[in-house]
C-alpha cells in the first residue's frame, strides 16, 4: 500500500493539520492529499469557515445593566472593607 | 493530589459531579497554581504576576474604581460564558458570574497571586456554575477526568459517506461536501445561524463543548485550555476535534 492518504484519513487529520501539530511528513502527505482531491479541499475550508464562525459566538459585550450591578458591589464590598 | 484520588469520587453521578469543584477548590486551598496541572504530580512551578497585575491588585486593594470596571469589562463577557457551559440558562449564567465578582473580592484579602486574576476569577465561576448546574440539571454525569479512550471509535464524517475498501477509489469521498450555500462567517454575526450555531455547541458532549467553548468561543491557546482544564495536549486535540468535527457537520445540515 502506497503513503497515500484516503479521504477517510484526512478528515481525522484536520484538527491537527490545522493547529500545526503533524511532522513535516504527515503534512505533506496532508497537502498532497489536497491538491488533488477538491472534496476533501472543500472539507477543510468548511473546517476553516466553522472555526471562524464560532469566534463570532464570542461575547465581548457587557451589558449597562451588569455593569451598574456590579459597580454598586464593589461599592459596597469598599464600604465594608473601610468599616472593617 | 493524583487522578487515582479523584476516582474515589467516581462512584455515583453525584460523586462525579462532585470532583471537578473538589479538585479546583483544593488546589485553591492549597494556594497552588492551576496552571499546569497537567502534570499532576510534580509540584506547579512557582507563578509570578505580572507587574500590571500586580498594580490591578493594589488598585483594588485601595478600592480604585477605575481598576473594578477595568477587569469587568476584561474578563465579565468571558465569565458569562464559561458559566454558560454548565447551566443552560443564560440569565442564571449571567447572575452566576455576578457572583463570581462577589467572590473574588471577598478573597482579595487573602489572594496570594499563585495564579493570574484571570485564572482566579474563571476558577471561581467555574465551581459556581457548576454548583448550580448540578442543581438545574441533576442527572448530567460530570465527568471530565473520564479517559476519553472509551469512545475512540467516533468518526469526524460517518464511514458512509466514503467508498468501500475495495471500491477502484478505496475510502474516497462516495459524497463529498456539498458546496454551502452561503458563507456562515458572515450570517454567524447575527440572527437565526447564530442561535443554530448555539444550539449545536449546547449539544456537544460535555468535555467537547469545554474544549470547543474555551477554543474556538473564547480563543484561547491550547496551552490555556490545558493548564486551565487539567487535561494533555492530546487530549486536549482530540476533543476539540471530535466537537468541530460535530458543528461542521451541523452547519453542512443548515447550509445544503
Amino acid at each position: 500500500m502506497s503513503d497515500e492518504l484516503t479521504c477517510k484519513e484526512l478528515v481525522e487529520l484536520v484538527t491537527s493539520y490545522l493547529e500545526n501539530a503533524l511532522s513535516a511528513e504527515e503534512r505533506a502527505r496532508v497537502e498532497a492529499h489536497l491538491a488533488t482531491c477538491d472534496g476533501c479541499d472543500r472539507y477543510v475550508e468548511q473546517m476553516r469557515q466553522t472555526i471562524e464562525s464560532l469566534g463570532a459566538l464570542r461575547e465581548t459585550d457587557l451589558s449597562p445593566e451588569a455593569q451598574t450591578k456590579l459597580l454598586a458591589a464593589f461599592r459596597h464590598w469598599r464600604g465594608s472593607q473601610q468599616n472593617a | 493530589m493524583t487522578r487515582e484520588r479523584l476516582y474515589c469520587f467516581d462512584q455515583t453521578g453525584e460523586g462525579r459531579t462532585a470532583s471537578l469543584s473538589f479538585f479546583i477548590r483544593a488546589r485553591i486551598e492549597n494556594k497552588s497554581s492551576l496552571f499546569y496541572n497537567r502534570h499532576v504530580t510534580s509540584p506547579p512551578p512557582a507563578f509570578e504576576l505580572s507587574s500590571t497585575e500586580k498594580a490591578q491588585l493594589d488598585g483594588l486593594r485601595r478600592g480604585d474604581e477605575a481598576v473594578f470596571k477595568q477587569l469587568v469589562a476584561a474578563y465579565h463577557p468571558a465569565m458569562v460564558r464559561i458559566a454558560q457551559m454548565f447551566v443552560d440558562d443564560r440569565g442564571i449564567a449571567e447572575e452566576v458570574a455576578q457572583e463570581a465578582w462577589l467572590g473574588f473580592l471577598r478573597g482579595l484579602e487573602r489572594f496570594e497571586g499563585r495564579s493570574s486574576i484571570k485564572t482566579w476569577l474563571f476558577t471561581i465561576v467555574a465551581n459556581l456554575a457548576k454548583t448550580r448546574g448540578k442543581r438545574a440539571k441533576r442527572s448530567l454525569p460530570f465527568s471530565f477526568f473520564e479517559n476519553y479512550d472509551r469512545d475512540t471509535d467516533e468518526p469526524a464524517v460517518s464511514a458512509e459517506r466514503f467508498r468501500g475498501a475495495d471500491d477502484a477509489y478505496p475510502l474516497h469521498w462516495a459524497s463529498a461536501p456539498a458546496a454551502w450555500k452561503s458563507d456562515p462567517v458572515r450570517q454567524a454575526l447575527g440572527g437565526e445561524l447564530k442561535t443554530y450555531l448555539e444550539a449545536a455547541v449546547a449539544a456537544l458532549p460535555e468535555q467537547q463543548r469545554m474544549v470547543l467553548t474555551l477554543r474556538d468561543i473564547q480563543g484561547w491557546s491550547a496551552d490555556e485550555v490545558c493548564n486551565a482544564l487539567g487535561i494533555a495536549e492530546t487530549n486536549q486535540r482530540v476533543l476539540l476535534h471530535r466537537a468541530r468535527s460535530k458543528v461542521r457537520r451541523a452547519l453542512e445540515e443548515y447550509l445544503t
